[in-house]
């Protein structure tokens, strides 16, 4: 039995050591001098800091980190606030008209934004949201707002009436109601949107590339595409450029992954 | 009739997703290049250009898979994890956690992370390879080879997403049902036929569906890795709407492309959801 367990558990570790590779070797591809014709399998005795800064400069990393966290932060808060208002009467009142309403918002779960593509430029034109913060983080509160109204009418559904009756009673307001009683107790259904839309949105390459066009608006993908596009020649400027691009979501998730796996099970299987 | 409370959301759609996709049936029954504001209406010529475009039936094959592809790969690979995880063994976080990572990194710096493996000059595999042939391999470049390797790296990004469904389905099968099975006198394998099959029925709804979808609109990868080429061979549907809108001002054929886009995935997605539902139903 011992022995058994000892045999589980080297193979769960060299199931981890197959995942980890691509880390390491853009680790070690990250770390070489231009002129090290060695190995991407050896890690060289030495640690070129080279890469990193002109990656860091030449990519304007700096500002995409600042521009994707602006977009990100605002998108959220927008997708935390319009989801949950928008479930409340979706989960409480299921008239038809509402359940019509639901079926709408949820068949845009189907849709990629990506095929309707052509259209949307246009209309982001049309309107003058191109090369503005306000207009990605509209789009992106939009395309995201599918799954967060599923998730959180499923979510109030399971929280029973007559909390809602005995606040009013109490002399509550709708949107006191909302704010004081609700809210706080959709915390773990909250939290789960914030990860997979902020995840999501904070990765995003398809949306920014094609509405941040400016270069002083360029999110992280924007900025590492563009410099991979430059400098394919020198792969260890782009393998640090993807390092630090990958480091901050990589360190949040490293901290918090307990709530990431488990928002997304919740999220996924119960919701 | 409308509720306050939700109108905000809806503006946005009827705004972002169901007028564009209206306009989008309209622009693709024009000439439109993307930028003038003249252009004319050509009927069906865009749809009619499709059926003799010589590189769309390539592109629809990829596009097919990395949607099926990756969605089969994944769900194998998946709940063998998953039922491997399962156990109590002292790695079992550690493991979650390594599997799960890629799944929050960015698609497009996950291509280039791959890049440096399968590159011709230099690359991580090639350098193994030199080891027994005189000539590295140029893998990205083989038009038959590069779209199973973009398979294969949307496989291991997203993998972490099956994985952790399946583990969510499996710890809420009740673990009487497995006692009761095995005092009647049921092995491993006829506990997993019996027990543990049909009752992941509904997450095999939600991981196929998840896959499916994502692996049918991959984009970020193919341009990371092998910017769709050599020439479109490994193009998805994606990839080359992006490239006739944007490198080649047709924007109202890529219009239409993105339909067809919309057409087969829709189409799919809900002939497996109905499928994989009946399934759940019966078991």
């Amino acid at each position: 039995m011992m022995r058994k367990r000892v045999w589980l558990n080297a193979a769960a570790l060299i199931i981890c050591l197959i995942h980890v590779l691509p880390f390491y070797i853009l680790i070690t591809t990250s770390m070489k001098a231009a002129d090290d014709p060695s190995s991407k399998w050896i890690m060289p005795g030495y640690w070129y800091t080279d890469n990193f800064t002109n990656a860091f400069r030449e990519a304007n990393l700096g500002t995409a980190f600042i521009n994707n966290a602006t977009v990100t932060g605002f998108a959220v808060l927008l997708i935390v606030i319009l989801g949950s208002v928008a479930a409340y009467p979706l989960s409480r009142h299921r008239t038809p008209w509402n359940k019509f309403i639901y079926t709408l918002f949820i068949s845009a779960l189907i849709v990629p934004p990506l095929t309707i593509l052509v259209p949307l430029y246009k209309l982001m034109v049309d309107i003058g949201a191109m090369n503005h913060f306000w207009g990605i983080i509209l789009l992106h509160v939009t395309f995201n707002l599918p799954m967060t109204i599923f998730l959180y009418t499923g979510f109030i559904g399971t929280i029973p009436r007559e909390l809602d009756e005995a606040a009013m009673i109490d002399g509550a307001g709708r949107l006191g109601l909302f704010y004081r009683i609700l809210l706080p107790l959709l915390k773990p259904i909250t939290a789960t949107v914030i990860i997979l839309s902020g995840v999501a949105i904070w990765n995003d390459y398809q949306f920014s590339v094609f509405f941040l066009q400016q270069p002083s608006m360029r999110t992280v993908t924007v900025a590492l595409a563009s410099f991979f596009g430059q400098y394919n020649n020198n792969i260890g400027w782009v393998a640090a450029g993807s390092f630090m691009a990958a480091i901050p979501i990589s360190a949040v998730y490293l901290f918090l992954q307990r709530y990431f796996i488990h928002g997304l099970s919740s999220g996924a299987v119960k919701g | 009739m409308l509720n306050l409370l939700y109108a905000p959301a809806l503006i946005l759609f009827a705004l972002f997703i169901f007028y564009p996709f209206l306009k989008g049936i309209q622009i693709s029954f024009t000439n439109w290049d993307g930028y003038s504001q003249e252009y004319k209406w050509i009927g069906f010529a865009n749809y009619e250009r499709m059926t003799t475009d010589p590189d769309i039936g390539k592109v629809i094959w990829n596009t097919f898979i990395y949607g099926i592809g990756s969605t089969i790969l994944q769900n194998i690979v998946g709940l063998a994890y998953a039922l491997f995880l399962n156990r109590s063994l002292a790695t079992r976080g550690l493991t979650r956690t390594i599997v799960y990572l890629p799944v929050i990194i960015s698609p497009l710096i996950m291509g280039y992370i791959w890049y440096f493996f399968f590159q011709y000059q230099g690359g991580a595999i090639n350098d193994i390879l030199l080891l027994f042939q005189e000539k590295p391999a140029n893998l990205l470049g083989d038009s038959d080879l590069n779209v199973w390797i973009i398979t294969f790296v949307n496989t291991y990004q997203y993998l972490g997403i099956a994985m952790v469904i399946f583990l969510a389905g499996l710890q809420s099968i009740p673990r009487d049902y497995y006692e009761a099975a095995t005092i009647d006198g049921a092995g491993s394998y006829a506990r997993f036929c019996h027990v543990t099959w049909p009752l992941l029925a509904p997450s095999f709804t939600v991981s196929m569906v998840l896959n499916l979808i994502g692996g049918l609109k991959l984009f970020d990868v193919i341009t990371a890795l092998t910017n769709s080429g050599p020439g479109y061979a490994s193009a998805s549907l994606s990839t080359l709407m992006y490239q006739l809108y944007f490198g080649r001002q047709d924007a109202g054929y890529a219009a239409s492309i993105g339909n067809l886009m919309f057409a087969i995935i829709s189409v799919v997605s809900i002939f497996a959801l109905m499928y994989l539902r009946r399934r759940e139903v019966t078991s």
